[in-house]
Formats: structure tokens, sequence, C-alpha cells
């Protein structure tokens, strides 16, 4: 019996060393795109920020300010200067860590945005991670039973909440846990300055139970698809064939297999929940960065709007980065050219 | 062998929505040691009936009736916990693709260990895991390095990919091993070693082996016994010689006629119609509307196994004592009378000296040959010879090539959409693959018309009637004009993709590996048609295919392709007999024969000497 023919060094072999290459070469390539990314962005908002009707000066002083003291203002806030000039002095002030002060009250923007920043981290984490472990454990559930009960009621309860706004979920949240039906959770959650999120867990019980509703569904149905897909495969039934227990052939060949697609779709939700945010937290006066948005609209305070909208649009650039590694990651056969 | 490790016994597999027969009346033995193949087409239920030896059933697929029996114990009765003890330690599967029955997440070590350690549980002896698996890969012949078990499987070859998965199948020394065409998609020189693999660790180990494949001259090469299935059922069961030699069934008759053998050149005949789907069997025979030999009582009543020749060999077929004594075996055929033309006409295609490149790496290396006028020239080679890239490049749908090609006298520019109409329509390429190379948004009329339009100005009317005219010479009657490729089988689709190039009078077709989608009856008849078309229409044929055997029964002329570069070329008796490059040579001897079960290799007939 000659071995002629295909007893040759396996593709690994030659490969090995290159085997960390795709993924920092992804990630390098992903960050210098990021960075462009954000330059045109930060171009973007700041001048659509120049663009938004009335006058930042008007909008500080009131309808009624002399022309006088408007002019002053006008001055103190370099508005008189050419655009590129006060583009240039934002853009170079990010970098030396100095974003401006608010106009509506003139505290430093770092000040007024940092806490916020914190407050909303709290409530995008914490709904994500509770949000995919539901959506991921139920997704599992019902493939693993597909069209069974349990499926077919998932199923079509995903389908209904999908189609529910995220106010309506909150507004429906606070009318059974803090208003009409019981009166068990706060209905605002509203955190004092200064004070940590964690200081008081309840307040984050609701905005955190809402995003986590509107996020489940399509993390649900997306693993519920791969996993499916997973299971029809050609490697599970040979593991079946091979005699491996149930819990392995979902633990260990299907599940592995249906995260890579799903960790896309929440990668997607995580996105969501960042501009979702905005109306939640308005809803339930929780003090966040999309409160904060809001608040800074309506003031014309457009320091502290040109740097949230920066910090989100950072937050979509980073993810987006993180999610394509962490998808690569979780496939061998991206991540380890063949030859 | 009387050490019969399993029988099934009338074995009933149904879908299990409407308790239509997939599989019925299936009655198998194999014993320790032997062999058996199990041979059909597909949707024959060769796979569903390798299946319900492991006690598993596809999904959609419920057992309905019967026993098998493996040394004492029904496979069929048993519990979920009972058959995972059995799966892997007891009986074990070799799947068909292991490129995708590997867990693309998983290292194949992992994989390898894991068959070993599902059963440490269930009385499996092994007290050495890592020295079984080093045995059990030096038996595969792969070295049981860290490199390849630290490797995924896509990294590994699929030869490779596919000796880890005997390996994991042999690992547990089970009783009986079931084999699902582990050979398909691998080239010929890695299906032979697999095959030798196979037989060496069967009866070395004493394993029963069910070997499940559409491949007629495999089985000739591995099986003791093989069980022919049609339409669900098993037509003919018999020792492989008895079988290939003197078929009962006119099925079996007719697929023996239909496969192309490297060592004869026998005319292909099709077999016309395809078999019947579940639910849509007739009451009598399945067979029976397809068969050259059906009589009155044939449509009556499913015909009962008939011994042959004594109790080794029946056939599910009333006539079956008939049909064996004019059937013609593997051997007469050889001796009938060949088919074989010499090529002859001016030549309509020289091809001078062309390099192809992909970027930067050159593919092709000064490749040359010509295609005289109304014949056929095959291009072969195995994957990654080139052929489809030289394919490509001839019809100008890759351009980076350099050297001279001149057709119907005249030299044509790299790219298609540089070369004048005149060129483009003398010239036609039909796709390898019917299912994907014919919009499914089109009707056949509408497909096989716009070809028409693009180079002829006709009218509405003119055209439908060439269309419909079209669809005839390649055996499609003008009712498939509104139907939708969906609608249609391979071997009707391959036909249309053949009108659709047919449609606008070329000089040369370039088919690449156009039947190598298709079963073998079907493969047949459109090699048939090929041919037909070839003579009735003076047409020039570039045939590119893997399949060495084919290219007997179609081309004149033969070119074998081993890495970009043209190793042998002459006659197709003469390079096929004959062989004289190291390359062709070994491809020939690793081809699986009709003829290997007969003792004394077929003597090449004298007609068909140079």
């Amino acid at each position: 019996m000659s071995t002629t023919g295909d007893v040759r060094l396996p593709r690994a072999a030659r490969t090995k060393a290159a085997s960390s290459h795709p993924i920092l070469s992804l990630v390098g390539r992903r960050l210098a795109l990021g960075v462009l990314t954000l330059f045109l962005v930060s171009v973007v908002i700041f001048f659509a920020t120049q663009v938004l009707p009335g006058n930042a000066a008007y909008a500080v002083l009131g309808q009624h300010a002399t022309p006088e003291r408007v002019a002053e203002l006008e001055k103190q806030l370099h508005l008189d200067e050419p655009v590129y000039v006060q583009y240039w002095d934002w853009i170079s002030g990010l970098f030396q860590g100095n974003l401006g002060n608010s106009f509506s009250n003139g505290d430093p923007v770092s000040e007024l945005v940092g806490p916020r920043i914190a407050n909303s981290a709290v409530l995008v984490l914490l709904a994500g991670a509770i949000g995919t472990f539901i959506g991921v454990g139920l997704g599992m559930l019902a493939a693993r039973r597909r069209d069974g009960i349990l499926d077919n009621i998932l199923s079509v309860i995903a389908l209904a909440v999908t189609a529910l706004p995220e106010f309506v979920v909150a507004i429906g949240l606070v009318m059974l846990f803090a208003s009409l039906a019981l009166h068990i959770l706060p209905g605002t959650s509203f955190i004092p300055p200064g004070v940590s999120p964690w200081a008081n867990p309840s307040l984050l019980v609701l905005p955190v139970a809402t995003l986590v509703i509107v996020i489940v569904p399509y993390i649900f149905r997306m693993m519920r698809g791969a996993m499916i897909e997973a299971l029809e495969s050609d490697y599970v039934e040979m593991a079946k064939l091979k005699g491996v227990s149930r819990r392995r052939v979902m633990l260990v060949h299907a599940l592995p297999n249906s995260i890579a697609p799903t960790i896309q779709v929440i990668g997607l939700n995580l996105l969501y929940l960042a501009g979702g945010i905005v109306v939640v937290e308005y809803v339930f006066a929780y003090p966040g960065l999309g409160a904060g948005l809001v608040d800074a609209v309506s003031s014309r305070d457009i320091p502290t709007i040109q740097f949230i909208t920066l910090v989100l649009a950072a937050f979509y650039v980073f993810m987006n980065i993180l999610t394509d590694v962490v998808a690569l990651l979780a496939s061998p056969r991206r991540r380890l050219p063949r030859a | 062998m009387s050490d019969v490790r399993v029988s099934i016994d009338d074995l009933r597999v149904v879908l299990a929505k409407s308790d239509v027969d997939v599989v019925d009346e299936i009655s198998l033995t194999v014993s320790a040691g032997e062999v058996v193949g199990l041979v059909g087409e597909s949707g024959s239920g060769k796979t569903t009936v390798a299946l319900a030896l492991l006690g598993h059933a596809r999904r959609g697929l419920a057992v309905a009736d019967g026993t098998v029996d493996l040394e004492g114990s029904d496979v069929l009765q048993m519990s979920a916990a009972e058959l995972q003890h059995l799966r892997g330690r007891r009986v074990a599967y070799v799947p068909q693709d292991p490129s995708s029955a590997l867990n693309p997440s998983l290292k194949v070590g992992y994989q390898l260990r894991e068959a070993l350690k599902a059963h440490e549980n269930d009385g499996l002896e092994v007290p050495d895991i890592a020295e079984r698996m080093e045995q059990v890969l030096g038996e595969v012949h792969l070295a049981a390095s860290k490199e390849i078990l630290d490797s995924y499987p896509h990294q590994l070859s699929g030869g490779q990919q596919q000796r880890i998965a005997l390996a994991m199948a042999f690992s547990c020394r089970p009783e009986l091993i079931v084999l699902d065409e582990p050979t398909t998609g691998l080239d010929v020189a890695t299906q032979r070693h697999v095959l030798d693999t196979v037989r060496g660790l069967c009866s070395s180990y004493g394993v029963a082996a069910v070997y499940v494949t559409h491949d007629l001259a495999v089985i000739a090469e591995i099986a003791d016994r093989v069980a022919v299935m049609y339409a669900g059922r098993i037509i003919e069961l018999g020792s492989t010689v008895a079988v290939f030699e003197s078929p009962a069934h006119p099925y079996t008759d007719g697929l023996l006629k239909a496969i192309p053998s490297p060592e004869i050149s026998h005319c292909l005949v099709g077999m016309e119609g395809t078999p019947p789907s579940p639910g849509r069997r007739p009451p009598g025979c399945a067979f029976e509307p397809r068969c050259p030999h059906a009589i009155a009582a044939c449509a009556e009543a499913p015909p009962k196994m008939v011994p042959v020749n004594g109790a080794d060999h029946a056939a599910r077929c009333i006539r079956a004592r008939e049909i064996i004594r004019t059937s013609m075996g593997v051997d007469e055929l050889a001796r009938s009378a060949e088919c074989q033309e010499r090529a002859s006409g001016e030549p309509m295609m020289v091809v001078e000296g062309l390099d192809g490149f992909y970027a930067d790496k050159q593919i092709l290396f000064d490749v040359g040959f010509s295609v005289p006028e109304t014949s056929c020239v095959a291009v072969v080679g195995e994957s990654g010879s080139g052929k489809t890239t030289l394919a490509r490049c001839l019809t100008g749908m890759h351009g980076h090539w350099t050297g001279e090609v001149s057709f119907a006298g005249r030299s044509i520019k790299q790219l298609a959409r540089d070369r004048d109409l005149e060129v483009l329509r003398a010239m036609q390429y039909i796709f390898q693959n019917p299912y994907t190379s014919l919009n499914p948004r089109k009707t056949v009329g509408q497909l096989v018309e716009q070809p028409l339009a693009h180079f002829f100005k006709l009218s509405a009317r003119e055209r439908t009637d060439r269309v419909v005219a079209t669809l005839e010479a390649a055996a499609l009657s003008g009712d498939f004009l509104d139907r939708y490729p969906d609608q249609l089988s391979g071997g009707e689709r391959q036909r249309v993709a053949i009108a659709r190039a047919l449609v606008v009078e070329p000089k040369l077709l370039v088919c690449d590996e156009v039947t190598s989608a298709l079963d073998v009856s079907v493969q047949a008849a459109v090699v048939e048609l090929l041919r037909r078309l070839q003579r009735e229409r003076g047409l020039s044929l570039l045939f590119i295919t893997h399949n060495l055997a084919l290219v007997r029964s179609i081309a004149q002329e033969v070119i074998v392709l081993h890495e970009g570069r043209v190793v042998e070329r002459g006659p197709t008796d003469t390079v096929l007999s004959h062989p004289v490059d190291d390359y062709t040579i070994r491809l020939l001897e690793d081809v699986p024969k009709l003829t290997a079960l007969t003792a004394s290799p077929v003597a090449p007939s004298p007609a068909l000497l140079p």
C-alpha cells in the first residue's frame, strides 16, 4: 500500500507562523478606517451644528438681548471667526482634553458629559449582557424542539415584541410595575449628579428591562435560525452517529458554529442600544447620554451636542471593530487561511 | 461466509407525515469481514437504508417496519441511551463529504479523541487513548503529528479529511461499519488509497461493512456482494461477480450499459425517463415504465425477489430468468462492437503556446492542441490541473493569457467582449452544473430564445419555431417551453443548457464537466445526445472532464492535462490503451474498473489498436 499523493505537510504547519496575522492586520486596517470615519464624522457634526437654526448667542441670552450683548458673547465664544478656524480650535482642543464649556451654564463639557457616559454605559452593557444571555438561551431551547409548543409560543411573542417601539414597552412596564398594577419599582430613574448608578440598583431595573425586551427578539430569532442550521448540518449528524451525548452535541458541536453569525446581530443590537437609550432615558428621566443630548439640543448647547455625538460615533466605530474581531475569533475557518 | 453480523429484515422507512414509502421490503445480511455494496442512483433510498443500520432516520423520515438484527439485538427497538452506546462503538459511520461532516470549529484531534471518549463509560476498553489514536491514524496512513491533530478540518486536504473520518470510524473497533459514498469528490489517486485502506481494515479486523455508492466501478473494486437499489427497493442482490457478469434485472443491465469504462469503448446507452419519486411509484414494478422488457403483467403487482442462480443471486423481476440469459455482462460488453471513430477534417480550433495566469500565478504552461472539424477532443485532468481555466481562456471568459488561438482560420482575441459576433456565435459554452446555470426566473422558452435574439434578427414567430426545433433536437418536446428550471430534472436541465448553446448554430461546443452533476443513466443519455448532435450537425466538441472512463465513450482525441501542462495527447484508444507518460499511466491504474473482478484483465480487441 503506497502512501503517495496525499501525505504531505499539513497546511496548518505551513501557516502556523501566520496564524495571528489575519486578526492583527484586520484590527489595524479597521482602526485606521475608524479614525478616518471619526474624522469625517467630526467634520459633519461640526458643520451640521453650524447650520442649526437659531444663533447660539441668542439661544443663550434669550430673544430680547441687545445687539451689543450678542456681539460680545459671539466674540467670547469665537462665533465671529471663520468656520475652519472654529473647527480647528474645537478639534485641537479635543486632543488636549479641552472640550470647551457648555453654552447654557458655562461648566466644562467634560464635567457635564463624563458622568453621563458612565451612566449610559452601565445601561447599555447591562442590557446587552442580559439580552444576549436570554436571547441565546431561548434561541437554543426553541431550536432544540423545533416546531414544538415552546418554539411556536416564543416565535410568536418575539414577532409581536419586534413590532413594539421602545417607548411603548417602557410605558407598559411603568404601568405594570410602577403605577397602575403594582408599586414595586420606581417609575423614574433619576440619579443625582455625583452618585453611582449602582447605589440604588432598583432604579436600573425598568430601563434595563425595557432595553432587554427590545433587543431579545432579534438575538433570539437569529440564534434560533443559526442553531437550526447547525443542528441540521452534516457535522451534527456525524457527532450523533459516533455516539456523542445529546448535551455535548448541543453545546460542543452546534453552539460554537451558531454563535458566530449571532455575534453580528448582537453587535448590531448593541449599536442600536446606543441610539435607543435616547428615548428610554428620556422616558425614565435617566441622566445618561441620550437625555443629555436631548437637553443640549433644546438649549442650543453646541459644544455638548458635538461632543456627545462624537462619543456615540466613536462607540459605533469601536463596536463594529469589536464585533468583527469576535466573529472572526469564533470562526476558525475564517481565522486560519487554507494555504 | 456464515458468521452473520447484521441482518436487515423487511425494513420499511416512510415519510413521517404522509406514511409514504421511501424504502420498502429491504432484507439484507452482512457477515463479518464482508463488504456489501449498496448501489443506486440518487433518490433510490440507499442512504436511508444505510442510516437505519445505526438506528437513525433523517428529519421527516420514520422507520415504520422491520428489524435490524445486530448480533441478537434489534437496533430499531433501542432506546436513545442504547443507541448512543451503539453508535460509534459497535456500528460506525463514514460520511459522504468529510469537509462538511467534520465540525469546522473543532480541531480534528479533538474530534477523533471525542469518538473514543464518548464510549469510555459504556464498556469500551481502550487503556491508552493517545496510543489508540496513533495506531488508528497509522492504519489510515496519516502521521499522528501535532500539526495534523491541531489542524481544523478546512486546513486539511479532502483526502486527509476523509482519512480522519475513517480513523474515527475504526477507532472503537466496531463490528459493523457503514460507508456512505466516502470517495465521492476525491481525486482518483486518493480514492484508490481510501478503497485499499477500507478493504485492508475490514479484513484485518473482521469488520462487516456496508458500502453505499452510485459508482458501480467502485463496487466492482471493493464489494463481495452487491445490492442494487431502485425506487426504494433492492431489485437485485448477489455476489458482485454474478451480478456484474450476468445481471438478472433490466435496470442493472441498463446501468452496466450506461457506465463508461476506461477499458471498454462501448457506446453508452442511457435509460429514458427518471425513477419515480416516493408517493408516485406505480402499483406494479417501479421500473416498468422505463423497462424495455416490460410485459402487461409487470404493471399489475410489485414483483417478488426471484432466485436466479441458486440462493445466492436474486432479482426483483418476473422475467429475471429470461433477462439473465440475454443481458450483457461486463466482459461481454468489452467484446461488443466499439463505437470509436477517428478524428478527421480540417482543424476548427488550433491552440499554440497558451500560457494562462491568475494574478501573478501561472496556471497553464505552453498548452497546444487542435480540435478538428466534426470531432470531439477531450481534455482530461484532475482537480487543479487547469482544465477549467483552459476552457475559460478559450471562450474568452478569462482574459489573462498569452499565446495563439485560431478559430475557423482566424486568430481570436483574449476576452469575449473584444471578439466579433461571428466568433462568439460559433463557439458556445455549456456549464458544469445545470442547477445553477439556468436562470430560475425564466422559462425554458425564454432561456433558449435569449441568445437567438442576441445574434439574429428574426421575428418572434421565427424565433419560437427555431426554439422548438432546437428543443426537439435536444430530445425535449415543445411542451417544455413554458416550464421553469425548477420543474425539470437534472438531465432535462442539462438538455435545456445544450439547446441554449445549440440554437445559434455554433461550430464548436465547449462542454465543461457537463455530466458530473448527473446520475450515470442520465449521463449516458446526455453523452448519447452530444454524440448524435456531433454527427448530425457536424459539430466540434471540446469535452472537459475528470472522468477518464467517459472519454472513451465520447472523444476521438484526448489531451491529458497535469499541473497546467499537456503531458500526453493523441487518439483516445492509443492514449488510454497504451499510455506513455508516467502520470497518465498512474491515473489509469487508479481509476476503479468494472473489470476489476474478472480474474484476467480484458485485452483490448485488435480493432482498438492503432
